[in-house]
């Protein structure tokens, strides 16, 4: 039981992430490799002002917001440049960004772990005098995440600016010639995506081992394969692919050793590639013509 | 009424277009014809702002596309269907009318009646990915989707590549009863010379990027040094 919802738990997070790349893939078909510690840095922006008297949910909205705002930003300034030029390179320039981040966080509030009093509580219920180890808290990060695939499906799927966004990743010159402002799009992309991933490392940071600033990398690298397992183009992928990864490196925790846990993401990703590469929720695609 | 002035634009060190004029007129198909590598692409790019000219300038009506991005160039009304057609395959056909609506001030439910009204084979197959869909059935979806937001000018890059003979002589038919009835400017870009020149009004020929014969359609049709070495007309 232990297991179920302490894999649920961490699964959430894994989702999250997940999350954050699908947005970031349907709208620009670049993958955000900074995105954990992004995330990272603007949940400890929200943490400190936790010392000024907030409460939680205002520490949960300023993390997203500046998670989005940074999102905006770096999309500008880092990745605007790099369009038209060969497909690594945003990904070569996020991957050395990451490493500033975590250098600048980690100057700037050192290195020791920080965490959030969650509005809910963790302890876990008991049913009839045995622990059933789930909590109120782990029951409204099930449920905030599944609320926020549900948006995202429904972002991509019925809104204007969905169709704007997926047609600016797969057709940016063809959308241009429709009246897209793809540059646009590319931004708004990157903002929702850093928005969600904001989320995360805000969820992470409640739990009873809060941030650290190197938190967050593990936590990408689940979220990552969680995405690449499930399908870049699927929210719901994205959830189940999370949720799954929890629950694997739960039970690798439980019945081999907690230092191997990890693994449990990689051997369900090598069994995913092996089965159905282009992810379990991705219709086949068609060729471009 | 769009008219090119002078232009020319370079890829580099190649020059691909050089001191380039045309004009093409309202309810009239403007064929521009030539070679592979003539400069015909690299025009139309030009008119849509896709491609930055060196020297000349686009005037739609008294307006200067030049340095207009292409996004604005399209909400004033000009629908360009690149070379290849451009439909979204990872789209379905429903998906890519929508995008085509989207930057006008149409509205959607009835320009998807219309279109689908005009192209019964698109209405059969709205809710279908583009991936599967033939040839003629994409070219269709690519002029549904640049006439769903009613443009007054029409730029068409080689509609018939790829199109049995069947196929694109339907489709010229389409054309230019379309022109006719919207009154569209129309300029037609197209290695099947004979096929265009049936239905153009004007005729542009281009040659290694400068225009070697213009004027009108029957005319340069029945110039005998242009069909040969140009046109590829001989029997």
């Amino acid at each position: 039981m232990h297991n179920i919802f302490g894999g649920l738990a961490q699964g959430v997070i894994y989702s999250l992430v997940a999350l954050s790349l699908v947005i970031i893939w349907q709208s620009t078909h670049v993958l955000n490799f900074a995105q954990g510690a992004m995330a990272m840095l603007a949940t400890y922006i929200g943490m400190t002002q936790i010392d000024r008297g907030i409460g939680y949910w205002w520490c949960l909205v300023i993390s997203v917001v500046v998670g989005m705002v940074f999102g905006g930003v770096t999309e500008r300034v880092l990745i605007r440049p790099l369009y038209g030029k060969p497909e690594i390179n945003p990904i070569v320039v996020m991957v050395g960004f990451l490493g500033v981040i975590e250098a600048v966080a980690t100057a700037i509030w050192t290195s020791t772990t920080r965490n959030i009093a969650a509005p809910f509580s963790q302890v876990f219920f008991q049913s009839h005098g045995n622990l059933v180890y789930l909590s109120p808290f782990i029951i409204f990060q099930v449920i905030l995440a599944v609320v926020i695939m549900l948006l995202v499906a429904a972002l991509f799927r019925f809104t204007k600016l969905g169709l704007q966004l997926r047609a600016s990743a797969l057709a940016p010159e063809v959308a241009r010639l429709l009246g897209v402002r793809v540059n646009r799009m590319l931004t708004i992309g990157w903002i929702l995506s850093a928005g969600v991933g904001a989320i995360a490392a805000v969820i992470l940071a409640s739990g009873s081992f809060g941030l650290f600033p190197t938190d967050m990398d593990g936590v990408f690298v689940a979220g990552f394969i969680a995405a690449a397992v499930g399908g870049l183009e699927s929210p719901i992928g994205a959830i189940a692919g999370g949720l799954l990864i929890g629950l694997a490196e739960q039970f690798i925790l439980a019945y081999w050793s907690p230092n191997v846990a990890p693994l449990g993401g990689i051997i369900i990703l090598v069994v995913a590639l092996m089965i159905r590469p282009q992810g379990i929720f991705t219709r086949t695609v068609g060729r471009r013509v | 009424m769009i008219r090119v002035d002078n232009l020319s634009v370079s890829y580099g060190a190649v020059k691909a277009l050089r001191n380039v004029s045309l004009q093409a007129s309202p309810g009239l198909i403007t064929a521009v014809l030539g070679a592979n590598g003539a400069g015909k692409t690299t025009l139309l790019r030009a008119i849509s702002g896709l491609v930055t000219p060196q020297s000349g300038n686009i005037l739609l009506g008294e307006k200067s596309l030049l340095r207009m991005p292409t996004e604005n160039i399209c909400r004033l009304g000009l629908a360009h269907v690149p070379e290849g057609r451009g439909v979204i395959a990872e789209l379905t056909v429903e998906d890519n009318l929508r995008l085509g609506a989207l930057a006008s001030k149409v509205n959607l439910a009835e320009g998807l009646e219309t279109q689908y009204a005009q192209f019964p084979a698109l209405a059969d197959r709205r809710k279908k990915y583009c991936a599967t869909l033939s040839g003629g059935e994409r070219q269709m979806l690519a002029m549904a989707r640049a006439l769903i937001a009613q443009p007054k000018v029409l730029l068409l890059d080689e509609p018939s590549l790829g199109l049995a003979p069947l196929v694109t002589s339907e489709l010229m038919k389409l054309i230019l009863q379309l022109c006719e009835s919207e009154n569209l400017t129309v300029i037609l870009v197209e290695q099947n010379a004979k096929s265009a020149l049936r239905i153009a009004h004007n005729a542009v020929v281009l040659h290694l990027g400068a225009v070697v014969a213009s004027g009108d359609a029957k005319t340069v049709a029945d110039d005998e040094d242009l069909r040969r070495y140009y046109l590829g007309l001989v029997e």
